[in-house]
């Protein structure tokens, strides 16, 4: 399959003809520019040059903007992150370094280059110096499929979700191998949880996907996309979007599953001894799944670049990578982290059976209905995944049970200031 | 096949996020369960009780305030209720009323700082934290009003206090006391029923009642443990005979308890700092002693509760400016002595939340 680089972009003759408006431009704007490339090196034409060679061109160029994205997006994700934090925990957040702080990620990336790039003396050099790539590059190959507007994914695979699962998994590997050859006993501890935790998770991940799947008929998020013409995904998928956005954030590590770095327990666990450059490839590997599996996510379950208004797709993607990512620091803000085996017990006893109830949920409803599934299935479809999640949760005892604080003697609490009331939340005897 | 392993030994400390100041432990791991557990103390010994012998006893106070310095005042207060007993003098009553409410304002604030470390142990990331220390600069403005200082106050003297209280600190006060326990339950809200909090405190780092008990522990941990036992009933000093307040008493000591019986004593606190605002008589605010001090040969022994136990002063005098012999009963590292019993079999991530339940300071532990 030699679809490549906004080759999908480089049309047959004809295909844009008669739309030469300057909103189509907006719209189509990448496939626009591959195809101006496309016409300006001479494509289609008689002695032209051959298609392999455009081909290469274009796909490098759109692999110069894919990786681009990835890597100039994660240091503002760094700061929205950083100003959004502050913001929860009632501070200001960064905002020395120009307007607003929005230059902090310049300095942030000045300063790490500058750093000094310390490996242990007693570390695996080679595998040391190997695991921030193992990490990151595979993270960045994610990004490969992920549609951006209406044609105009860098490669438009028939596998796409497979493809990104295959990826992000292999980034794992990174993970052991930078635990491992630190010598350290925090990243130690750090790489035994990834490997645990990860493999864990990645099974729910992929059995909440597959109710997506089975409704779009592909494994191409392309075609998943134009799939949710009516609604989006999240509507006919309530339960498989709140498991896959649970076992998403373990995959990326975020609060409350950050097991393999939790700073009060392993410092920073795995990538405990990096500093300088090596440091600041995980940190572009993990910002950069957190971008890539909001990408994601939008796309499979918020109707990716659909919008319902005349937007361009990107800007809808965009906005709702957003709010995705906001969602996912504001989890961060809010929650504890939980105690590894409790982590585990949750993706095993938890999510895996909700997952596997919505894949036979999922199946049964497309097999009676093979058309398109009517609207009246929504509301059934929330209210089935409640059901589950709160059954399932009352059957494994999570239920808050909270404590009351004995005062031995005068049961009285009240205030002593005459004239006023307070109202006490208290229990007590 | 058998598969070979072999426990690891884990430093834990003295330079980690969460070890609440330069506390070590070294930790015998079997994969991530603790078989073994050796605190390694000392870091910050600074020799304040060999320090004390050179000073005259009014310098001392300034030694007091670095021991726990997230309770400065009660260290203060303890230090100068020991001098008093040791010359037999008393201070004046509103002398007394300020100090109560400065103690009661520092058990606040200390609650507040080991709550929210608690907190940030168990991965909440900084949020609550970051609330706590809040309103903790609320009472840190009040404290400078009256003694000029945020962290270190040197304010109460033997005799009484070194100044009145400005004409601003009771207004301040009593917006303070009416604002703070709406806070309390905002945080009650946030926290006490959040099931991660609860799957990771409940049942975890059970101390029993008869082993707080025989290790000599006191403070929020003894009585989470449900022994309803502090100083300010038991040995009412300054005004606490004459203010209505509850002791708040866990039922298992775990670390759960351990955190409601904090959230709690803060409102307790609250109620004694109201009555002493309402009760507070017009007077002198220090004894009218010289500016050295020489107390009779003799010894005495003091003991207030702090925020984190009883803290006591044991002051030899063989009659000259300064003391024979200082002896401090630190609250911080008597509570520690259990450590290993508590950690013993629990994983790395509760060993962090049990360390931290218990709210320990190392100015005070090293001394």
């Amino acid at each position: 399959m030699a679809v490549s680089a906004l080759a999908t972009g480089c049309q047959p003759p004809g295909f844009f003809d008669g739309q030469n408006l300057w909103h189509e431009w907006v719209v189509n704007f990448f496939p626009r520019i591959g195809d101006s490339i496309c016409r300006g090196m001479g494509g289609h034409a008689d002695g032209g040059p051959p298609n392999w060679l455009i081909y290469l061109v274009l796909g490098f160029l759109g692999s110069l903007i894919v990786v681009n994205i990835a890597a100039l997006g994660v240091p503002f994700v760094v700061l929205l992150e950083r100003k959004l934090l502050g913001r929860f925990q009632n501070r200001i957040g960064p905002n020395r370094v120009g307007p607003f702080g929005l230059l902090q990620p310049v300095a942030d990336a000045l300063k790490l280059m500058t750093k000094e790039d310390i490996t242990p003396a007693a570390a695996d050099k080679i595998v040391f110096a190997l695991a921030p790539l193992a990490f990151a590059i595979p993270i960045i190959l994610m990004f490969a499929p992920i549609p951006w507007a209406d044609h105009a994914s860098l490669a438009n695979l028939d596998i796409g979700i497979l493809w990104v699962i295959a990826v992000t998994t292999a980034a794992e590997a990174g993970i052991f191998m930078a635990g491992w050859s630190s010598n350290n006993k925090y990243s130690l501890f750090g790489a035994m949880r990834a490997v645990a935790l990860l493999v864990s998770y990645e099974i729910p991940l992929v059995l909440s996907l597959l109710g997506v799947v089975l409704l779009a008929g592909t494994l191409n998020l392309s075609e998943i996309v134009l799939d949710q013409r009516f609604a989006p995904n999240i509507l006919w998928q309530p339960l498989g979007f709140f498991v896959f956005i649970i076992a998403v954030s373990a995959e990326l590590n975020r609060a409350p599953f950050d097991q393999l770095e939790a700073e009060s327990e392993l410092v920073s666990g795995f990538h405990t001894e990096y500093s300088g450059m090596k440091w600041a490839m995980v940190q572009l590997g993990e910002y950069a799944a957190l971008i890539g599996f909001s990408a994601i996510i939008a796309t499979l379950f918020l109707s990716g670049w659909k919008g319902p208004l005349w937007i361009p797709g990107y800007i809808w993607l965009v906005t709702k990578m957003a709010f995705i990512l906001c969602a996912f620091i504001w989890v961060r803000a809010t929650i504890p982290r939980m105690r590894i085996d409790q982590i585990m017990a949750f993706g095993w006893k938890f999510l895996l059976p909700l997952s596997i109830i919505n894949i036979f949920a999922t199946a049964a409803e497309v097999i009676a209905f093979p058309d398109a599934l009517p609207y009246w299935l929504i509301p059934i479809n929330i209210a089935f995944a409640g059901a589950c999640v709160v059954g399932m949760a009352k059957l494994l005892g999570f239920q808050p049970k909270t404590r009351k604080i004995v005062i031995p003697g005068r049961p009285v609490i009240g205030d002593d200031t005459p004239g006023r009331i307070v109202p006490l939340m208290r229990g007590g005897n | 096949m058998t598969l070979k392993t072999e426990p690891i030994i884990v430093n834990i400390g003295p330079q980690h996020p969460s070890t609440h100041g330069v506390f070590r432990l070294r930790i015998l791991f079997d994969g991530e369960v603790i078989h073994d557990v050796e605190p390694v103390f000392g870091y910050l010994h600074r020799g304040s009780e060999k320090l004390a012998e050179e000073r005259t006893y009014t310098q001392i106070v300034t030694l007091t305030d670095r021991l726990d310095y997230l309770a400065a005042m009660s260290n203060n207060l303890s230090y100068c209720l020991s001098v008093e007993k040791l010359m037999g003098i008393e201070a004046p009553e509103r002398a007394k009323y300020i100090r109560t409410i400065m103690a009661e304002l520092m058990r606040i604030s200390s609650h507040l700082m080991g709550l929210g470390f608690f907190l940030q142990d168990l991965g909440a990331f900084a949020t609550p934290l970051m609330y706590m220390f809040r309103e903790r600069e609320k009472i840190m403005d009040l404290f400078e009003m009256a003694s000029g200082a945020r962290i270190t106050y040197t304010y109460m003297r033997p005799g009484g206090v070194n100044d009145d209280l400005p004409p601003e600190f009771m207004p301040a006060l009593r917006k303070f006391a009416d604002e703070m326990p709406g806070y309390i339950d905002e945080y009650e809200r946030l926290l006490r029923e959040n099931e991660i909090l609860i799957t990771r405190t409940k049942g975890v780092g059970v101390l029993p009642r008869d082993l707080a008990i025989n290790g000599s522990l006191s403070g929020p941990a003894l009585r989470a443990s449900g022994v309803p036992w502090d100083l300010r009933k038991a040995d009412p000093y300054e005004v606490y005979s004459r203010v209505q307040f509850d002791l708040p008493v866990g039922q298992i000591g775990d670390n759960y308890d351990r955190f409601l019986v904090r959230l709690e004593e803060m409102r307790q606190s609250l109620r004694i700092v109201r009555q002493c605002m309402q009760q507070m008589p017009a007077g002198p605010f220090r004894a009218d002693l010289p500016m050295l001090l020489r107390p009779p040969k003799g010894d005495a022994y003091a003991h207030v509760e702090g925020p984190k136990g009883e803290l006591g002063f044991y002051l030899v005098s063989d009659g000259s400016i300064s003391p024979y012999r200082c002896a401090i009963r630190a609250p911080s590292f008597i509570n520690l002595s259990l450590l290993k019993e508590m950690l013993v079999g629990w994983k790395i991530a509760d060993m962090i939340t049990i360390v931290g339940s218990l709210d320990f300071n190392m100015g005070e532990v090293d001394r």
